[in-house]
């Protein structure tokens, strides 16, 4: 067995700079989208102060719909493509998914907040809603599927294959809907009230928004890619470092002193006891014996008398 | 291709006439199904009979899971699915296969069903060809989704739980036409000019058969 396999490097110079700018600026971005929608703009004449919300809802489903899960779906498309295969846009389309289940949730909650007060009612059969609900739940069947342990290979291509379907489920699901409330009952909820003309101070707050939570995206992105680059290492090395940390415990002395605890751990963390495990019992001599109180735990060989 | 499908499907319908798990497992639970939807909202004729649609058709999907699980079990013992990739059959072809063995299997059970709805609700058919030919569409999309889910989870540990979370949301669509569809043909909803709903489930049909054909030699592969 080989010692545990190369680590991953940290992040280049540019690619860490990158993402501390990208970071920088989705902060700044979203608290000055935040500053000018609750201070600077004006209320709305008909929805008041509810319409704060437009300059945060619409930019959050714009990156949980289009952003997030067209990136899935590309990337998912392009690893299933032989040409272009590579364990990148494996990653690239967990990590999407995963910020895109974040904006999905964000984008359900941001409209009830705004559908409760304006409708009066926290849900309603409306086909966006309900598609993206759907979509919410496709997501999250997209995460079942990868926690379920499988080597790489398959559960790549099985979690490509989720993408795909439901990027071709979603549209279906978003015109039966459509079509079940126009064929069933007129749209009630969705009129013309909710297409405020939006100028001056409105259209330039909504519009930073979009770029604000875009950026917000792009850093997440980043990051979570990072994280998965780092969770296939660590998936990768564990057994190796599990393995190579019991051998440690098998053939190095422990020694126990007076407390309880035992010392003389290779690396500080491979055998340590926790207290009470091994009861150390000092003798006349003040010679340690420890009693092991049941079979994983380490029988103690004083190696020097402590004093 | 063809000669591939109809062997596999011929395979698949094989072993459920000899093992006879759809006919005396599946079918039963559907039919205490349609029981269990009286208990919840009977005992008045009046909402079973304008339920009668929407109620058929959600105990069509719960019982399309276990038939697609069926279909799946009968793959994964003996090292059937190994034996499937090395008979050098044509992927596509062993999808359409089981789809048709899944439909076929799901048609006969919607003929109980659709028995059980006319006489346990006092549903009245006014047009049994349209009721015929949604049914078929509608079984098919099933079938073809179904089985498209059946193949990703195959192999998988914690399957049974699996398959349901992936597959229900994805049917979705077929539960809302089916109804729809059953209640024009049933005389409960006013019929709309084109049947939207019968070309939403042929589309619903078509693109998940379409799907499954390209992606089903893939799947194999990561099972």
């Amino acid at each position: 067995m080989t010692a545990p396999a190369a680590s991953v490097g940290p992040w280049s110079r540019r690619a860490t700079w990158t993402v501390r700018v990208l970071g920088l600026g989705a902060a700044l971005s979203v608290a000055a989208t935040v500053w000018l929608g609750l201070w600077v703009t004006p209320p709305d004449q008909v929805q008041r102060n509810l319409v704060r919300l437009v300059y945060v809802h619409p930019p959050i489903a714009w990156v949980a719909l289009y952003l997030a899960f067209g990136v899935a779906a590309v990337s998912s498309v392009l690893w299933l493509w032989p040409r272009t295969r590579s364990p990148f846009w494996d990653r690239l389309a967990v990590s999407a998914v995963e910020v895109g289940i974040v904006f999905t949730a964000l984008t359900l909650i941001t409209g009830s907040i705004w559908g409760r007060p304006t409708w009066g009612v926290w849900w309603a059969w409306d086909a966006r809603l309900t598609s993206t609900a759907l979509l919410l739940v496709l997501l999250l069947g997209y995460m079942a599927i990868r926690r379920v342990p499988a080597d790489g290979d398959a559960r790549a291509r099985r979690c490509a294959v989720v993408v795909l379907v439901s990027a071709v489920d979603v549209p279906i699901v978003h015109f039966s809907v459509d079509w079940w409330r126009t064929l069933h009952q007129g749209a009630t909820v969705f009129n013309a009230n909710l297409s405020p003309t939006i100028h001056g101070s409105m259209a330039w707050t909504l519009l930073l928004g979009f770029v604000a939570f875009t950026l917000l995206f792009a850093w997440m992105l980043a990051v979570r890619y990072r994280i998965e680059v780092l969770w296939e290492h660590v998936e990768e090395t564990e057994l190796d470092v599990a393995l190579h940390e019991r051998w440690a415990e098998g053939s190095l002395p422990i020694a126990t002193v007076p407390d309880g605890r035992a010392a003389t751990v290779p690396d500080g963390r491979a055998a340590a006891v926790p207290d009470g495990r091994a009861a150390a019992v000092p003798d006349e001599r003040g010679a340690v014996t420890a009693v092991p109180d049941e079979p994983a735990a380490v029988v103690a060989v004083p190696a020097e008398p402590v004093a | 291709m063809w000669r591939d499908t109809v062997l596999v499907a011929g395979k698949d319908l094989r072993i459920e006439l000899r093992s006879r798990v759809v006919l005396n497992q599946v079918v039963p639970v559907a039919v205490i199904m349609l029981v269990l939807f009286a208990f919840a909202l009977g005992p008045d004729d009046a909402p079973l009979v304008q339920a009668a649609p929407g109620l058929f058709w959600v105990a069509v999907l719960f019982a399309s899971v276990l038939a697609v699980q069926r279909s799946v079990v009968v793959e994964s013992s003996d090292g059937a699915r190994d034996g499937l990739r090395l008979s050098g059959l044509d992927p596509a072809g062993v999808f359409l296969g089981k789809v048709a063995a899944v439909a076929v299997q799901l048609v006969a059970l919607e003929v109980v069903l659709s028995a059980g709805v006319v006489v346990l609700y006092g549903a009245h058919v006014r047009s049994l060809g349209a009721l015929v030919v949604s049914c078929l569409a509608g079984t098919a999309g099933l079938a073809a989704a179904g089985t498209l889910y059946g193949a990703l989870a195959a192999g998988m540990r914690a399957r049974e739980t699996l398959l349901p979370f992936l597959f229900l949301p994805v049917a979705a669509p077929v539960l809302l036409a089916g109804t729809r569809a059953w209640q024009v043909a049933m005389g409960t909803a006013a019929a709309s000019p084109g049947d939207p709903w019968l070309r939403l489930l042929v589309v619903f049909a078509v693109v998940y058969l379409a799907l499954g054909v390209v992606v089903f030699g893939p799947l194999q592969e990561a099972s």
